[in-house]
């Protein structure tokens, strides 16, 4: 019907090229645990190492595409989207410590090992429900998306945007940082969750489980691109993308902005959610530190590296700046902070429609 | 438009826009005092008044932008005063903006479309589904305003006078009772100018139409009443050729 935003101009990188490269990085992306079979020795072999880093990368690109949706299409520039993706990780983290029953050191049937050094009696309330898979799983979303629907419609409702926006949700993750590293809060405190041993009935740390998750990570992945292309081609994104560049004006014409800000805020937080919950098994451990700033505010640079507004983009940037971590913080630790807003400044000076843009034509 | 005076037996229309009253002060400063106004259903009716009589807080109040110190605003049955934006809008009084206001980086298409009366719900507008009816209408207005071979080109790229045809395209779409338009024709050439009059005066009829004008010419050719604002007040109103003669108008306004 019509051209959503990111829609590259006729003469361009075109939609089809882009769409065929796009099936290009998911089919090659899903081999990678069927190259780690191979035998060591094999040309082709993939290592453990690049298996499981790949299936991080995946979940941050769809934490990516959450604060897109967000960000480049409604103009909520969230700077504590890494909150929800904490959130996610802990509800899922509750459940695998959960799982781990009598087989932690102290060997409590139920407790969890932080529960009975701390001199818990039983179980806190709000850990009831997490030994069930699914129960975890709609806490992942549940939780996140309640925290989105209460802040964003207390800052939507008072029209809080742009800048005031942004340090509101940094408040909130340094805020929600503070509350986990705190032993009585129930949640591990400082040390978090680890030492994980199972998920349905899969045991972590073999290499099939790590492909599972790599795989479940990727059709999260492909869901959530799926879903935002949805919302972005309907004229709700449309909508959205007004709202970005007018909200007044979208408010004269009779649409209640509130509403349409807080569906995508709160959509955006459970895709987050669900990221969240798919990287905790996968990296073995969740601790406050997931809720620190810097978080919120270099997945934010991964959007706006890739390209804000073009869902592609998100994706792009997501795997890049972490590929461009990875080796940097090998060779030269010291110096990745300075790359990281070096980017980000360069970014905006120079490809303000981000890498994405190289490959599209600036549109009319 | 008005009730003919000479039938007697026929009471004059409720009137579509009730001001009384209203007063808005900012830091002490009077943008509007006391301001009165009446507009007939179907009813043209022109504004004009210098810099700062409050012709866009007029409109502001109107909209929901504002709120009123004090005064009466309404809107057929409804209080005015206590609606917000977006609910007034969908009572069926749309705005044009001084400046024009639009979506830029979506194309002329998608603008009316957005402004098309429909559901205005997160989730009715992922459903929407752009069916014949909806496709006609807004092939209907493109005509109207003569923007259809430019309708698949993004706003951001329209010249002024096209950015205010489509404004006012959108205000259309919008289907409703009464228009607001702020400063149509402002930097529009002499043929702009005609074709927006002969426009506005068609519109006028099925809607009550409000335009807020600096230009005489073109509120002489829209051939309504007028009402002149002067410091938040209401100064003269009747015919072009009535306020024109008016001693005080001269004197605040039309004289300098």
């Amino acid at each position: 019907m019509s051209a959503s935003l990111a829609a590259p101009a006729p003469g361009g990188f075109g939609r089809i090229t882009l769409r065929l490269v796009l099936i290009g990085a998911v089919l090659l992306l899903a081999l990678l645990p069927v190259l780690n079979r191979l035998p060591m020795d094999s040309a082709l072999h993939v290592s453990d190492f690049i298996v499981s880093i790949t299936g991080k990368w995946i979940t941050y690109a769809v934490l990516a595409l959450a604060i897109d949706l967000a960000w480049g299409y409604a103009g909520i520039l969230s700077l504590g989207h890494g909150a929800f993706f904490a959130l996610g990780g802990y509800a899922i983290g509750m459940h695998l410590m959960r799982l781990i029953g009598p087989r932690g050191v102290y060997g409590h049937p139920t407790l969890p090992d932080f529960m009975v050094f701390l001199g818990y009696q039983e179980l806190p309330w709000y850990w009831l429900g997490f030994d069930h898979f699914p129960f975890a799983v709609f806490m992942a979303m549940a939780v996140p998306g309640s925290l989105a629907l209460v802040v964003g419609f207390l800052a939507f409702r008072s029209r809080i945007t742009g800048v005031y926006l942004s340090i509101i949700t940094q408040a909130l993750t340094y805020a929600l940082m503070l509350a986990f590293f705190r032993n009585d809060m129930g949640f591990g405190g400082n040390n978090g969750f680890t030492d994980f041993k199972e998920l349905l009935g899969m045991p972590l740390n073999t290499s099939s489980a790590r492909s599972t998750l790599f795989y479940a990570s990727l059709i999260l992945l492909l869901g959530a691109l799926w879903l935002c292309t949805i919302v972005t081609r309907s004229k709700l994104g449309r909508v959205l993308v007004a709202i970005r560049d007018a909200e007044s004006r979208v408010r004269f014409l009779g649409y209640n902005v509130t509403n349409h800000k807080l569906f995508v805020f709160v959509l955006s937080a459970m895709i987050a959610g669900l990221a969240g919950a798919l990287y905790v098994p996968q990296v073995g451990i969740i601790n406050p530190g997931e809720f620190s700033p810097g978080n919120s505010i270099e997945a934010v640079i991964w959007v706006a590296v890739g390209g804000r507004g073009s869902l592609v983009g998100a994706l792009l940037g997501a795997f890049s700046v972490n590929a461009l971590k990875t080796w940097l913080t090998t060779v030269a630790p010291d110096l990745w902070l300075f790359a990281l807003g070096g980017l980000f400044v360069a970014v905006t000076l120079f490809l303000p429609r981000g890498l994405i843009g190289l490959f599209s034509k600036a549109p009319k | 438009m008005n009730a003919s005076p000479a039938s007697g037996t026929r009471p004059a229309p409720d009137p579509i826009l009730y001001l009384d009253g209203v007063s808005v002060v900012f830091d002490g400063f009077k943008a509007l005092n006391g301001l009165s106004l009446i507009v007939d259903p179907g009813e043209l009716r022109a504004i004009i008044g210098p810099n700062g009589a409050g012709k866009t807080t007029m409109m502001d109040v109107i909209t929901g932008k504002t709120r009123p110190t004090a005064g009466v605003v309404r809107f057929r049955e409804h209080d005015l005063t206590r609606l917000d934006e977006a609910t007034i809008a969908n009572l069926g009084i749309g705005r044009k903006f001084q400046k024009p206001t639009m979506f830029d980086a979506l194309t002329v298409f998608e603008n009316l479309e957005l402004a098309l009366k429909a559901p205005r719900g997160p989730l009715a507008c992922l459903r929407w589904v752009l069916d014949r009816g909806a496709r006609r209408r807004i092939e209907q207005v493109l005509e109207e305003v003569g923007l259809t071979a430019r309708m698949h080109d993004r706003a951001a790229i329209l010249s002024h006078g096209q950015r205010q045809w489509l404004e006012i395209g959108m205000l259309l779409m919008q289907d409703p009772e009464l228009l607001l338009v702020d400063e149509p024709v402002a930097g529009m050439t002499d043929q702009e100018t005609e074709h927006t009059a002969a426009l506005l005066v068609r519109i006028a009829g099925q809607r009550s139409v409000v335009v807020v004008e600096h230009d005489l010419e073109f509120v002489r050719a829209l051939g309504s009443k007028v009402t002149v604002l002067c410091e938040g007040a209401m100064l003269s109103e009747g015919s072009i050729d009535h306020v024109q003669n008016d001693p005080r108008v001269i004197e605040v306004y039309l004289g300098r």
